[in-house]
């Protein structure tokens, strides 16, 4: 008989989600998909609301990506205020790069130091007792030390940058309302030890170091698991350069072909279609030019790293040169290396950060330019995720009467499935017995997706997980909860 | 915001920290307290006590409390409680955590681990109701939210007994683990 499995939500992922796998009589994976329960009320909700509260309102919809969120939407108001996409005064871009960069940083070492490091370091079928983040606060506690005195940089960049750590207002249509002070300079610059720009760089370099020598042993797991042939999407800048922040929207295939050519975002919808299918609430966007079947893409890390020419920072660009020689200069396809980029990207955000602290703009300048009125914008950003549109137009009365975002999850809502059926079918495939190892395997594909689902309510008791066995008639047959798991 | 740089020596080192995104209803019931108990604070001139909110807990905020001698954080709940409870946290390595955030006793457990302390940590669930997208509280997490308030400023204004003071509550309701 059949057997269909769930697990819900997953682990260590934010929001409602949950993967099913379909079993055959053989215990052979059948169909797999990964669901998510996205919220898609929010485009409605802003509707209505005068658009310059905006860059504020759209914080409400994520508590792991909020700056994203944040830039994105003030991007797409500095064109409906005349004073974008390519107008802002120097100060303002470079404040809110420095914010941006703040949270690549927080957020990528987060990632890695706290979720990616248990995998690496004790293995993806190790113990889940021993496979988290305290394990290694003990068994290696300055890396554990490192991941959160990095995160806590991060963070008070963004702080300082926002104005305030829940909805910051630092951003916005036109500019910015602060620069930074001199103190605040001077901390990040040569803070008290480790909270400081050079020690963050150091550290940069010592996670990159671990991975790489990791992937040195383990060339099999971080090559082959969940390889799988992709097309590539980001913004680069018009140069080429890896620009997380502002640029034109660069596509390339499996193979490094490109199939857009430097677009301008404000056009996206000339180049960028969205499906929706019956068992997902999360849409399923696609190139228009390779059609529905062909036209999924990859966004985030690796594929930025795919996209781009090169990266503007020296050490980041001497790791650029490594990881692309390991492909002998073709795309990079296999999610693992996933890490890999987002690690490159990670010392990339330190010295952007250095970069910008010594750059004098960021104490004083022009703060907000406003020109000729339009009543429609988009705005673009590469969250730490991958590619985040925002879109909107106002009426008469400067109310938002059309909203449209799409964001990084949800552009990588087909290579995320493909991934887990890869590895479901590599793992599982034939197995009377579904293990936790196995269980976790395909949870480590999503994983290095980094997704955001969307949800930032935790209200106690509000998230169990749960994985629910079912057999073909429905019947359950088996319950994990999370109490269960670790 | 610090404001123990003229604290008494002897004086406990407190922080309050509330957690959750008050553009989702009740889920800013944490913040929401902060912000109203903060100002509260400084009218009294109450000088051992900080606070500090932000959407979720992290892996940073093992650092963040390995300076104090008391926590006190708050969270909406939507557990089968009336107004609100408290409970004491207690350290555990129980991987209870979603992608990018972690619990109370998580980042207990996790400063323990790592800086070697354990400050006496309490969670303040504050029942709440709705949390769609929306800015404000409903008007029963409010009144949850008040009574929590008295509550806590019942325990700040007798400080010298502040950990015995709780310690009834807890007693009835548990622990956090």
């Amino acid at each position: 008989m059949g057997q269909k499995l769930t697990i819900e939500p997953v682990t260590r992922v934010e929001g409602h989600g949950k993967v099913t796998i379909h079993l055959d009589d053989e215990h052979n994976v059948v169909q797999t998909r990964l669901h998510i329960v996205e919220f898609r009320g929010f485009e409605r909700f802003i509707q209505g609301r005068p658009y310059w509260e905006a860059p504020v309102l759209v914080q409400r919809l994520c508590g792991i990506c909020p700056v994203s969120h944040h830039l994105a939407a003030a991007k797409a108001l500095d064109v409906i205020v005349g004073a974008g996409p390519d107008n802002i005064s120097p100060t303002a871009e470079k404040m809110r790069r420095l914010m941006h960069y703040g949270q690549f940083f927080q957020s990528h070492s987060l990632h890695f130091f706290h979720l990616a490091s248990p995998d690496l370091l004790f293995g993806i079928d190790a113990d889940p007792a021993r496979r988290n983040v305290i394990q290694v606060a003990k068994d290696f506690k300055e890396l554990a030390v490192q991941g959160v005195m990095m995160r806590k940089f991060g963070q008070e960049i963004i702080e300082a940058t926002a104005g305030k750590k829940i909805h910051g207002t630092g951003a916005i249509p036109g500019g910015i309302n602060k620069c930074l002070t001199i103190e605040e300079k001077m901390r990040f610059l040569i803070g008290k030890d480790p909270l400081n720009i050079d020690q963050m760089i150091t550290w940069a370099q010592g996670a990159l170091e671990l991975f790489k020598d990791y992937h040195k042993k383990n060339k099999d797991l971080i090559d082959n698991f969940a390889r799988f042939p992709s097309s590539h999407l980001s913004l680069v800048r018009k140069d080429g350069a890896l620009d997380i922040y502002h640029g034109v929207i660069r596509a390339v295939d499996a193979d490094g072909k490109r199939i857009l050519h430097d677009v301008d975002y404000q056009d996206y919808l000339d180049y960028i279609a969205e499906e929706v299918k019956s068992w997902s609430y999360m849409k399923f966007p696609y190139l228009r030019a390779l059609g529905r079947q062909e036209g999924w893409y990859t966004v985030g890390p690796l594929a930025r790293l795919n996209t781009c020419d090169f990266i503007p920072t020296p050490l980041a660009q001497k790791e650029l040169e490594i990881f692309r020689a390991y492909t002998g200069g073709k795309p990079n396809n296999m999610s693992m290396h996933m890490h890999w980029a987002r690690l490159i990207e990670t010392l990339h955000a330190a010295e952007m950060i250095k970069q910008l602290l010594n750059d004098p703009d960021i104490l004083e300048g022009e703060l907000v330019r406003k020109g000729s009125k339009t009543i429609e914008g988009v705005g673009l950003i590469e969250a730490p995720r991958g590619t985040l549109f925002h879109h909107y137009r106002i009426n008469k009365d400067d109310q938002i009467e059309m909203a449209n975002l799409i964001v990084s999850t949800t552009n990588n809502n087909t290579p995320m499935n493909t991934a887990v059926e890869l590895v479901a079918k590599a793992n599982m495939n034939g197995h009377e017995k579904i293990t936790e190892g196995m269980l976790n395997a395909v949870e480590t594909a999503i994983r290095a997706y980094d997704p955001c689902l969307s949800c930032a309510t935790h209200a106690l008791g509000k998230m169990p997980l749960e994985i629910t066995l079912y057999n073909a008639a429905e019947e359950v047959i088996d319950v994990l909860r999370s109490e269960l798991r670790g | 915001m610090y404001y123990g740089q003229n604290c008494v020596d002897e004086s406990p080192k407190i922080l309050l920290y509330g957690y959750g995104n008050p553009g989702r209803k009740d889920d800013g019931l944490g913040p929401v307290l902060v912000d109203e108990i903060e100002q509260w604070i400084i009218r009294q001139g109450i000088r051992n006590v900080s606070v500090d909110s932000n959407y979720q807990l992290n892996i940073e905020d093992a650092y963040t409390i390995q300076d104090y001698d008391i926590i006190l954080f708050m969270d909406a709940s939507i557990e089968d409680i009336d107004e609100y409870i408290i409970t004491r946290v207690i350290p555990s390595d129980k991987v209870n955590y979603t992608m990018h955030s972690v619990s109370p006793s998580f980042v207990l457990h996790l400063c323990n681990t790592i800086y070697r302390k354990v400050p006496s940590t309490f969670l303040l669930h504050i029942k709440g109701y709705a949390f769609d997208l929306q800015e404000g509280l409903t008007d029963g997490a409010r009144k949850n939210m008040e009574a929590a308030s008295d509550f806590l400023k019942g325990l700040l204004q007798d400080q010298d007994r502040l950990l015995d003071n709780i310690e009834p509550f807890c007693s009835i309701n548990g622990f956090t683990g």
